[in-house]
């Protein structure tokens, strides 16, 4: 669905990612991993367009979309959502408003329709009743509930998410991992989520690529991930047999 | 010694002219939202939030500048027999100069920083990539409307700001300086022309524009970080000032 052809990308003077080829497949979840300032975000950044590649191609259905405009991006990211790291609320909206905002912009929906779905989505993410709340007045994992109902609302065949864990004790951290997973079975969209979270991702996704100072050094089934003979790979695992150890996983 | 000294003039030079450059390119983005959707009710929405808010300090700046002219012309005008012509000094330095730059000043420190810090902390919160994730143009959702706005609102506080400074103008002429009402403002009628006025607020609409586009041009490029939302609001003020003031120059020498 999206592949990544040789992408480099560089700031200034400093390499954040070399030579990345990478293939995301329609339907799966697919987890990258990596530590920080690995070029996990940037990644991110590359597949969602705010940023454009030094060199490489990105492929989306086939095509390049390296190169394109800005308008052209737009209709590109009408199929994609995204969950930002601190949720990226509009702070000076309620709650319905922000998952509104997609749906008001886009389609041609009555009020009463929106509204409906903006209760939908918001009652998917487990959250109801809070559609006039700002979103000063919620929690962290609330807030990343939010950036998904947002994200979700437009119906997007594709979703990204950058670091969804971040910030969250153990137990928001599994929900919003089981909040991942059911979203991706019940609406059947491809998912990539970019943590550093090892046992998260070892949770949601289907497949893990793991960046290492820009590069793409493994990307696997999470079986086969696991057994990769890689110091690197293994010390992504060992954190998390310390986790398991600590109950915290 | 001299080689680094030419070297940071080059380099002050250079970064000058990128950002010109950039401003140039954001101007060239903004004209290009004209095609798109025109949110009225944003637009609307900023001409409340930046302008009925300004009201007061436009006021009170404009005031006591008509009270401060007309202290230190009057007395010499009087001197020399010239008092007639008070009111239409006042009137006419308050509408061609005083009245649009003032108000530039004061909205660039009050609209053109809020924009910036509004914008800056968009940026920091990556609420600007939220938007354009969700396919929205940052320049046609948050500039346009505040460029709008600021265009027609910088005038009609200028238009404000006149009228008071020339009522401050009036009042310290006819309670402190002596002078009779009819002398001030037959002065008025005598001297100054409608044009003094338009003219004023055609400047204005050029510093609203100033003032907009540049809030939000430093509130996009701002550093991550508390410091450099703080930094970036400092650079809206100062830079607009700088430019209000050069603008005023060449506009006045087209204009009048």
């Amino acid at each position: 669905m999206i592949e990544l052809v040789d992408v480099c990308k560089s700031f200034d003077k400093s390499e954040a990612l070399k030579h990345i080829n990478l293939s995301i497949r329609e339907g799966e979840t697919l987890a990258i991993i990596g530590g920080s300032g690995s070029g996990k975000s940037t990644l991110l950044r590359l597949l969602i367009g705010l940023i454009r590649p030094t060199s490489g191609q990105i492929l989306v259905r086939g095509r390049d979309v390296a190169g394109l405009s800005e308008a052209e991006w737009d209709e590109i990211r009408l199929r994609m959502g995204m969950v930002f790291q601190y949720s990226a609320l509009f702070d000076s909206m309620t709650v319905g408003d922000n998952v509104a905002f997609g749906l008001r912009e886009h389609t041609d929906k009555s009020e009463a329709e929106i509204g409906r779905i903006v209760k939908e989505k918001l009652a998917l993410v487990g959250l109801e009743g809070v559609e006039q709340m700002m979103p000063n007045e919620l929690s962290g994992g609330m807030k990343k509930r939010v950036g998904l109902a947002r994200a979700i609302a437009c119906e997007p065949s594709v979703i990204f998410y950058d670091e969804p864990s971040s910030g969250l004790d153990p137990i928001m951290t599994a929900r919003i991992d089981e909040l991942i997973v059911n979203t991706q079975r019940k609406l059947g969209v491809t998912s990539v989520v970019v943590t550093h979270d090892m046992a998260s991702a070892c949770r949601i996704a289907d497949r893990i690529a793991m960046i290492y100072q820009g590069e793409l050094i493994a990307a696997d089934t999470v079986e086969k991930f696991k057994q990769i003979n890689d110091d690197r790979v293994q010390a992504f695992f060992r954190t998390l047999s310390v986790a398991e150890k600590e109950g915290v996983a | 010694m001299a080689t680094r000294i030419l070297e940071s003039v080059g380099n002050f030079i250079i970064r000058r002219c990128a950002e010109l450059g950039t401003v140039v390119l954001l101007y060239a983005s903004i004209v290009r939202q004209f095609k798109g959707k025109i949110r009225w009710r944003s637009i609307v929405s900023q001409m409340s939030h930046l302008g009925v808010d300004s009201l007061t300090i436009v006021s009170l700046t404009l005031l006591f500048t008509g009270v401060v002219i007309t202290l230190q012309t009057a007395a010499k005008f009087i001197e020399f027999g010239a008092q007639s012509t008070i009111g239409g000094v006042v009137a006419m330095a308050i509408g061609r100069e005083l009245g649009p730059v003032l108000v530039g000043v004061v909205c660039a420190g009050r609209v053109g920083a809020a924009i910036t810090a509004e914008i800056a902390t968009m940026k920091v919160t990556e609420q600007i990539d939220a938007l354009r994730v969700m396919a929205v143009n940052p320049e046609g959702y948050l500039i346009l409307p505040r460029m709008i706005a600021c265009m027609v609102v910088v005038p009609i506080l200028t238009v404000f700001g006149d009228i008071i400074g020339v009522a401050g103008g009036w009042a310290t002429a006819v309670y402190y300086s002596g002078i009779s009402s009819y002398t001030f403002m037959n002065g008025i009628h005598t001297f100054v022309e409608v044009f003094d006025l338009t003219g004023g607020m055609v400047k204005a609409v050029f510093f609203g524009n100033v003032i907009a586009v540049l809030g939000c041009y430093y509130g996009l490029t701002c550093p991550e970080g508390a410091e450099g939302v703080g930094r970036a609001t400092t650079r809206t003020v100062v830079t607009s000032i700088i430019v209000i003031f050069m603008l005023n120059a060449v506009l006045t020498f087209i204009l009048f």
